[in-house]
């Protein structure tokens, strides 16, 4: 006899069990979050404030001074600098570490685990952070701005080509092992030419990226257009403020445009 | 003359793929290779040219035992052997010309490999190669472009670029068509004849194994139970290389219904 001649109509996608479980995994998580807002101390006083404040500040941005437009403009311009030569140098130095970190590329398990260690250390530092330990070393600038970026992008940029260059068709690199290639050819004939939309499309994500990282940098005295934007709001100047922030604005939508444009020119 | 002898090959703690196996071709003729999935064919082939390391026994091309060859010395020998894959194996993202080329890799220097600066020599060999085959106008086009029947032939190009001393392919005609299949088969048997190089074709397809090569090996669990002329493979010899398989039991459908 089968379950139709039975003329059963009933189907849970989950058993009993199954359902207590999820209840509970939910129950759970409420649980984490009505802790999570009970232990952090809000001001509820300051909460409510907020909108009387934001307009007072917006009041007295209005209307954004331009008389330093022409410094605003040239240090977004050095903005723009340090994003483009850091990731330039960023996108070259993370190629040999993509190729240490990606399992089907790396000589032996210890470059393995060497390519992977510097993945982690410059990802899992903060480009702020970077940037402070680079003041530290090169004095305020641009220089400590251009070295934390960098030191930031290699572990973004070469994690993804790691994984780009693990996830390739193997059988080419098959094909010309078998001519007799030695290992060196084979990765210039048969996997870069596989991870290069990768390689181009991460690369101008990262641009991408570094522009609007490069814009807080200043924040540290790592050079570029967060010093004015700091010196503005120290001295109260909200309405010279108001034009920086506008200024970056237009600079990230820019940004944002010519990456755009290079991603269908190039991929 | 290529000469294989007590050929051993083992994954893991199992069953050997390969069981003591013998085979020499002496000469330039084509010769297939049939079994059902599983036999061991495509090991065979791959132990050929070390894409998968033997476990015990010989393997003489020429004069060349390439069972013990490390590095620069088993890259020299990969160049004397040719391979055709199923899939064409193929970098899909460069220019037909450049895939002809990779297969002179293990010839050119690293510079010239990587500006594209091939050698006039290999240049030429390879229009003629191509015009051989007729896909000579597609040179710049990438590879992905083309059809699978025009892919394979890019395939049979580059491992005859490498000037190779046997030629080794494993289903080559598996992803085609009927038509292309064939096609391709006569041009595997036309270029052996006028280029006076020994073949060694892994085939699933039986009609095509008869009707294009002059020798047939049969296989059947990591052993050659059947070698002799396409003549000579009798129903018999078709029961005992595919008995029990799906291919064996179609087959004797189809007797019963003629």
């Amino acid at each position: 006899m089968t379950l139709a001649e039975m003329g059963r109509d009933d189907w849970a996608r989950f058993t009993l069990r199954q359902r207590m479980q999820r209840y509970a995994v939910f129950a759970a998580c409420a649980l984490a979050v009505a802790w999570a807002l009970g232990s952090i101390e809000i001001i509820w006083a300051w909460v409510w404030d907020a909108p009387v404040q934001m307009g007072d500040l917006f009041a007295r941005m209005y209307p954004p001074d331009p008389t330093n437009l022409g410094t605003i403009l040239r240090v977004l311009w050095e903005t723009v600098n340090i994003a483009t030569i850091a990731t330039a140098f960023a996108v070259i130095l993370a190629l040999p570490v993509a190729y240490l970190a990606a399992q089907n590329t790396t000589p032996n398990q210890a470059t393995l685990w060497l390519g992977r260690l510097i993945l982690v250390t410059s990802r899992s530092v903060n480009t702020i952070i970077w940037a402070l330990l680079f003041v530290a070393i090169f004095g305020p600038g641009i220089i400590a701005g251009i070295v934390a970026i960098m030191f930031r992008s290699i572990g973004f940029v070469g994690k993804l080509l790691g994984e780009a260059i693990e996830e390739i068709d193997k059988r080419p690199v098959e094909a010309l092992e078998a001519t007799g290639a030695s290992r060196f050819k084979v990765i210039a004939y048969a996997i870069v030419p596989q991870v290069m939309p990768t390689f181009w499309a991460v690369a101008i994500l990262r641009w991408d990226i570094n522009l609007r990282e490069s814009t807080v940098l200043g924040l540290v005295g790592a050079g570029g257009i967060g010093i004015i934007l700091q010196g503005a709001i120290d001295t109260f100047n909200w309405r010279e403020a108001a034009m920086v922030l506008l200024a970056i604005l237009a600079l990230v939508i820019l940004g944002e445009i010519v990456s755009a444009w290079l991603r269908r020119r190039i991929i | 003359m290529l000469k294989i002898t007590d050929l051993v090959k083992r994954y893991g703690g199992g069953d050997p793929v390969l069981k003591d196996l013998g085979l020499t071709i002496e000469g330039e003729s084509v010769v297939s290779i049939i079994g059902s999935s599983g036999a061991g064919k495509s090991t065979l082939l791959r132990c050929i040219n070390r894409l998968v390391e033997p476990t015990s026994g010989s393997i003489v091309l020429n004069g060349t035992e390439l069972t013990r060859l490390r590095g620069r010395h088993l890259r020299e020998a990969r160049r004397k052997i040719g391979m055709v894959f199923q899939s064409f194996n193929l970098v899909d993202r460069l220019t037909v010309m450049e895939n002809v080329q990779s297969g002179r890799l293990g010839y050119i220097s690293t510079w010239a490999a990587i500006m594209r600066r091939y050698p006039k020599d290999d240049i030429r060999r390879a229009y003629e190669l191509m015009e051989r085959v007729g896909i000579a106008h597609y040179a710049n086009k990438r590879a992905d472009e083309l059809s699978g029947g025009e892919r394979q032939r890019v395939g049979v190009v580059r491992a005859l670029m490498q000037k190779p001393e046997i030629l080794l392919a494993d289903e080559p005609t598996a992803s085609l068509d009927p038509k292309t299949s064939e096609q391709i088969m006569g041009l595997l048997r036309d270029l052996s004849r006028e280029l006076k190089l020994p073949v060694l074709i892994n085939i699933h397809n039986v009609h095509e194994a008869r009707e294009y090569t002059d020798r047939i090996v049969g296989m059947r669990y990591g052993r050659i139970i059947f070698d002799d002329a396409p003549g000579a493979l009798d129903q018999e010899a078709m029961d005992r290389i595919y008995s029990g398989s799906p291919a064996a039991d179609r087959a004797d459908g189809l007797r019963q219904a003629s």
